[in-house]
């Protein structure tokens, strides 16, 4: 079965954070993944979108169904052009926060997610890759 | 603006919410919620969360500071509704909401926020955990 093409996603404000996690939905069921995780996948978006809108002053994020004949599932990547990350294994770690958050953003993204690859550089972005399989 | 509605039921407040919430409606309610127990002497607070597809730590921050806000005004704050999926995804994303009691449903919760006002807190026996 072929592989839908790749959504883009822009995020701006906090209601382009409720598209983000309708979209994200959408492909979930698109790609097979039962309630629980869908739940999860749709949680760790919303934690990395709020992430890009808190930090970054927004970004963007592409979706991708992903079925190559041996794993199903959705993979996202946010991207954004803000400071950057200082330290990640820090930002990593739970209930650290230099916003007013809980702390919880990257770290319980990264619980929720199968697979979760971050990259960033300081003054031009950060990149949060994330996947859940069936 | 969007507000969200808060009703009466019996000596507590019922919110239920059913829209996706953003910052300006979290806020929102805060407020609402805090005049509210104040104009209507309420004891608890019920927060109806049915029909919630998930609970990141957003609504999960917005959950606790109703929650302690309430306290201050000796009211108590009892989530009512959370759907197995989002207990699984909560637990794991790291969100204890340790603040917040939790009922399975509304008649539930009720019954916590009763319990809480109609036993004499005098009586040694009130308590049965101790």
């Amino acid at each position: 079965m072929p592989t839908p093409p790749p959504d883009r996603l822009t995020i701006r404000t906090s209601d382009d954070v409720v598209v983000v996690r309708q979209q994200v939905r959408a492909r979930a069921i698109q790609a097979g993944l039962g309630l629980v995780d869908q739940t999860k996948i749709v949680t760790a978006a919303s934690e990395l979108a709020r992430n890009a809108l808190d930090y970054a002053g927004g970004g963007t994020v592409t979706l991708t169904v992903i079925d190559d004949g041996i794993k199903r599932g959705i993979r996202l990547v946010f991207e954004d052009q803000g400071p950057g990350i200082p330290d990640l294994q820090l930002a990593l770690k739970d209930g650290y926060t230099t916003g007013n958050g809980l702390g919880l953003g990257l770290s319980g993204a990264k619980r929720l997610s199968n697979e979760f690859f971050v990259e960033s550089t300081l003054g031009v972005g950060t990149r949060v890759t994330i996947a859940r399989w069936k | 603006m969007d507000r969200i509605p808060i009703l009466k039921l019996g000596d507590a407040l019922l919110v239920t919410i059913q829209v996706d919430m953003h910052d300006r409606l979290a806020t929102a309610l805060e407020e609402d919620l805090t005049k509210k127990i104040v104009a209507h002497n309420a004891h608890g607070v019920l927060i109806d969360i049915s029909a919630l597809e998930i609970v990141d730590s957003f609504i999960g921050r917005m959950l606790d500071n109703i929650a302690a806000v309430s306290r201050v005004l000796d009211a108590e704050t009892v989530v009512v509704g959370m759907r197995p999926a989002v207990a699984i995804t909560l637990v794991e994303l790291g969100l204890s909401l340790a603040g917040v009691k939790t009922a399975l449903n509304v008649e539930r919760g009720m019954k916590l926020i009763q319990r809480r006002h109609h036993v004499p807190q005098s009586d040694t026996d009130a308590d049965p955990a101790s």
